[in-house]
């Protein structure tokens, strides 16, 4: 049914098609409208047997969700940020113990300094966590990445997390299609949990194991990924006959036929560099678009198989991995067999909006230095650093480039 | 593609009004995307919102910079932020006030623009008690901008208040909209 929706409740309305039977959740923008509509949904019966658990925090946010998931249940929370931070070591327990836990990363910057904007930072700095990591360009496919998600979890045992972008995804009202709760169903089967912490029949799940062992388990939660890799164009292509749409899958390339130049991007920004494509195109650019949906596992083959033409990558991350530059371009490296020169643009830090203009701008460039920072105000920052050099109390950096960018003091 | 642009303060409806927007879109079968501009949004502090409304699905996510259409929800924001910069040339501009255009010593965007204003927090205090006037803008936005049906706006108005207060909230704001469309479409013909 089509509906036009905030991007919060087109999710809420889908995770609960999924049929959470425990929902547990710590407020934080821009993820609460997510957790806040399913409480509705919940309160009003509408989803049962399903219990909301508000708790003190995002580690005993995810500490519940790994305790209803290892009891059997099927759990989900939803966090952003510092939350994500916040429950950090729960998220390498929810992943080692290899419990099919659902979460909503509504993306946002880490500080300090504060920002409640969207950037990539908080999902990428849990890139390595043993969960796998699905990105939504727009709200109807971080609705349908939901559904596929407990799928994924379920049957391989092991805990995904959708990201999709806070505030521009999140707080976007735009028209989605809801499936019916029968489709849902159809595509859904029963959660029917590997282990089970069951009083009938005591068991340990992951006690101390050393080293005549870790590697083994180790190796398992890899080789479980690498299973992943397979699987999800399997689930997409199932997806996509059962629904009559495109989600998921490992990555969409957007015409990348005969394209000199790829640009590598992932979530809702792709939407705007598709458009300044075409843009570029019309006017006899040879450019095209990679989106990664699936940014773990990391689809070594799938990307390098789409970037094998390109003779040219650009590496759009709404993400800054300091003292190197690009984390999904380090990734994209590894995927090229040739030499092929890979630019990383780093953009959208901390909510600045990232516009046809200036990407037009850094796409068409001859010349681009290996790390870009789109937009930067480079007289702002010369200054700052000139005040530093002079000045060895020079104080607060963060409150140097607020005041050069507003004129006014601050304090 | 019709890009629209609310500027407003914090308390008044803003977000609620570009969501409402792109509802009465959908309902007219288009493709339309509202958003806000996500500031640390506080009661009385300049907020802006977003609507995109096409025939075709809408993929680009930067801020509306260019708009074909502006609401001024609060005309004392005219002082204080570059409400007009980027509207395209012959673009509609609609401000909620009790003056005109001259009064406002705007007449000379007379000129360059389609402009209209309304009383929107009269009409909203008359009709809903407080002064939100971003329904009542909605009502003479569609009879000004000739984009939306006010069937379609009074549709989207019950849909975003739903059974609240028992449908007082939907019916009053539904009412200051028809009233705010009956004196735009007067102004234009008078």
């Amino acid at each position: 049914m089509l509906k036009q929706l905030e991007g919060s409740r087109a999710v809420a309305e889908a995770v609960a098609l999924c049929r959470p039977e425990v929902i547990c959740a710590y407020p934080i923008s821009p993820q609460t409208h997510i957790v806040e509509a399913l409480g509705e949904i919940v309160a009003s019966g509408a989803l049962a047997p399903c219990e909301f658990i508000n708790v003190e925090s995002e580690f005993a946010a995810m500490s519940v969700a790994i305790g209803a998931s290892a009891a059997g249940a099927r759990a989900y929370t939803a966090t952003a940020s510092q939350g994500l931070l916040y429950m950090a070591e729960a998220l390498f327990n929810a992943s080692g113990l290899g419990l099919p836990i659902v979460m909503t990363v509504a993306n946002r910057a880490i500080g300090a300094p504060i920002n409640i904007w969207n950037d990539h930072s908080d999902s990428m700095s849990q890139r390595d966590c043993g969960w796998i990591q699905l990105f939504a360009e727009t709200n109807q496919e971080a609705l349908d990445l939901h559904i596929q998600a407990f799928r994924l979890a379920e049957e391989l045992s092991i805990p995904v997390m959708v990201c999709m972008d806070g505030f521009i995804l999140t707080h976007a009202y735009e028209r989605v299609d809801m499936p019916t709760q029968e489709q849902v169903d159809a595509y859904l089967p029963k959660f029917s949990p590997r282990q089970v912490l069951d009083p009938d029949e005591p068991v340990s799940i992951c006690a101390m194991v050393g080293p005549e062992a870790f590697t083994e388990v180790r190796y398992l939660a890899h080789a479980k990924q690498m299973q992943a890799l397979e699987l999800i164009p399997d689930w997409a292509a199932e997806f996509r006959h059962a629904f009559g749409r495109d989600a998921g899958g490992l990555v969409h390339a957007y015409r990348t036929e005969d394209a000199d130049t790829i640009v590598v991007a992932l979530g809702s920004v792709l939407g705007t560099v598709k458009d300044t494509v075409d843009e570029m195109r019309s006017r006899g650019a040879r450019i095209g678009v990679l989106g990664i949906a699936c940014f773990r596992p990391w689809p070594l083959a799938a990307v390098q198989q789409a970037l094998a033409g390109a003779k040219r990558v650009v590496v759009l991350e709404k993400s800054l991995a300091v003292g190197i530059g690009g984390i999904v371009s380090t990734n994209v490296r590894t995927a090229l067999i040739r030499a092929t020169p890979v630019y990383t643009v780093i953009a959208g830090l901390g909510g600045r909006p990232i516009t046809k203009a200036s990407l037009a701008r850094v796409f068409s460039a001859e010349n681009l230095d290996q790390t870009t920072f789109l937009d930067l105000d480079r007289p702002v920052v010369e200054r700052v650093l000139a005040r530093e050099k002079e000045l060895r109390r020079s104080g607060p950096r963060a409150e140097h480039v607020l005041r050069e960018k507003h004129g006014v003091p601050t304090r | 593609m019709f890009q629209i642009r609310i500027h407003g303060r914090g308390g008044q409806g803003v977000v609620t009004a570009a969501e409402m927007l792109s509802i009465a879109a959908f309902r007219e079968g288009k493709h339309a995307q509202a958003f806000p501009s996500f500031g640390s949004e506080r009661t009385g502090a300049p907020v802006v919102a977003f609507c995109r409304i096409d025939d075709k699905e809408i993929r680009l996510r930067e801020p509306v910079m260019q708009p074909d259409a502006l609401i001024i929800q609060d005309p004392t924001l005219l002082h204080q932020v570059d409400v007009f910069a980027g509207l395209v040339p012959g673009g509609c501009i609609l401000i909620n006030t009790t003056r005109t255009f001259e009064d406002l010593g705007l007449a000379e965007l007379k000129e360059k623009f389609k402009t209209a204003t309304v009383a929107a927090t009269e009409l909203a205090l008359k009709h809903i008690g407080r002064p939100v006037p971003n329904a009542a803008l909605l009502g003479a936005f569609s009879a000004f901008s000739e984009q939306i049906s006010l069937e379609a706006v009074s549709a989207a108005i019950r849909d975003k208040f739903g059974d609240k207060f028992a449908g007082r909230i939907a019916e009053g704001n539904v009412a200051a909209a028809a009233e705010a469309f009956e004196l735009v479409c007067n102004a234009e013909t008078a």
